[in-house]
């Protein structure tokens, strides 16, 4: 842990610094918001029963822009070969990349869920106090499979093409699962703990994946 | 040029039948050698001869098509990567950091919580610890100069290093090859692939001359490694 502390803390300075993941996923992320609230015009029925999806694909999409620059810093100056010549175990790399991705995610939708709220003039009929819950179970799905997958396609031709590719039909069943959770609680009509239990068992078992695989993913040539 | 060890003492690096293939191409076709320990061997030969992938295959960054590479005895060079320093040609540092920051988190991967550690090896390579602007705005003998500190980080027995001196003024390059003489005495084993072989005469133990992907020569003196050249 002391190691994925020390790459976490590393990552947050180098993006304090140049605000590259940030700038990008806030900028793209506000654009979507402002883009669907033209593009629609629901009363507030209508909102709690599209804001769901609405919410989870912004955030997914600006999530993408993130996990794109993940990488991107290793590869200048081959930094990454710096850290495979080094004894330091693969896994702290990945966690530390993927707890640094949870952070930039977590701060985007905390900053985006208010302007959610005020376009969408959104207000929960169901149990509120589920939707952090959500918002972390979900966020670490996009992140943790998001993170192994941008480094999968570290080392091709076209990578930012590659990652939609590669996460988005993976996170089908998470995705799902964040969405009827989110509407659920909107609008309390059914109650969203199925979908919570199963986005915490892709949770465990995606994490677990990619820790297993990880260190064939770094080495891979 | 000294001479602390047997030459013919046991090798601390064996190559054997090393193939390297990327796709269809071959870079190393059969790469058999030795290195002593506490000797400074200068790789030398053309662009493409393979010199960086049979470093880089010695620094465990490359997987051996075919053959082996046996460090300290040991065939697993991930187990032994304690003893290796590594630079390569790009600098493998992050460039928004300032070189002391850059270090204090290799060390970290190092286990090294001695921070001295950083600031001695910065001072080691004629760099100045205090200085705090990012790596990305040093000027290019600079950042060489702190990849090699970089490379010295865990005190490593054998260095591997590709290409120190380019873009290093004549100077600096001379107290370089000063430094890694001096570390050489010290009884640390140095592998330097180098376009510029004069700055090695004198310095390097022998003179290794590689072509496609092979092995050709291999000689103590400079001028028959130069002649080699040509």
């Amino acid at each position: 842990m002391k190691l994925t502390r020390a790459t976490l803390a590393k990552d947050l300075r180098l993006e304090w610094r140049s605000k590259d993941a940030i700038n990008s996923m806030l900028f793209f992320a506000l654009l979507v918001v402002v883009i669907f609230s033209f593009s629609f015009d629901p009363t507030a029925e209508e909102s709690r029963q599209i804001a769901g999806g609405l919410v989870w694909v912004a955030f997914l999409f600006a999530a993408v822009v993130a996990l794109n620059q993940t990488w991107a810093r290793e590869l200048r100056n081959q930094v990454l070969d710096a850290y495979r010549v080094s004894p330091a175990p693969a896994n702290s790399l990945f966690l530390a990349k993927a707890f640094g991705n949870f952070i930039f995610v977590l701060m985007l939708e905390c900053l985006m869920t208010p302007l959610f709220i005020v376009f969408y003039n959104l207000r929960a009929l169901g149990p509120a106090y589920q939707l952090p819950i959500v918002a972390v179970l979900g966020t670490w799905a996009l992140v943790v499979n998001g993170t192994f997958f941008a480094a999968m396609s570290l080392r091709t031709r076209a990578r930012e093409i590659m990652l939609p590719l590669l996460l988005f039909p993976i996170s089908i069943p998470a995705v799902l699962a964040m969405v009827e959770a989110t509407t659920s609680i909107l609008t309390g009509e059914y109650s969203a703990r199925f979908w919570i239990v199963l986005l915490a068992a892709y949770d465990l078992v995606f994490t677990t994946s990619c820790l297993l695989l990880f260190e064939s993913v770094l080495n891979a040539e | 040029m000294s001479k602390p060890t047997d030459p013919a003492a046991d090798p601390i690096i064996v190559v054997t039948d090393l193939v390297k293939q990327f796709g269809r191409f071959a870079a190393l076709r059969g790469v058999t050698a030795s290195f002593a320990p506490a000797r400074m061997y200068a790789i030398l030969g053309d662009n493409g001869a393979g010199k960086t992938t049979l470093l880089r295959a010695l620094a465990g960054l490359n997987r051996p098509t075919r053959g082996s590479v046996a460090i300290s005895g040991s065939s697993n060079v991930r187990s032994v990567c304690r003893e290796i320093g590594y630079m390569a040609h790009p600098s493998l540092l992050y460039d928004e950091m300032s070189g002391t920051e850059n270090l204090r988190y290799f060390a970290r991967l190092y286990d090294i919580e001695d921070q001295a550690r950083c600031t001695a090896v910065i001072q080691a390579v004629g760099l100045d610890p205090q200085l705090t602007r990012p790596v990305g705005q040093y000027s290019q003998g600079m950042r060489q100069r702190m990849s090699l500190a970089r490379a010295l980080l865990n005190d490593p027995r054998i260095l591997l290093l590709d290409e120190p001196f380019s873009n290093v003024d004549l100077r600096s390059a001379r107290e370089m090859v000063q430094l890694l003489a001096s570390m050489r005495d010290m009884g640390k084993t140095i592998l330097v692939v180098t376009h510029q072989a004069f700055l090695l005469e004198g310095a390097a133990d022998e003179f290794v001359w590689m072509e496609d992907g092979r092995i050709v020569s291999r000689t103590q003196d400079f001028n028959s490694a130069i002649a080699g050249q040509v």
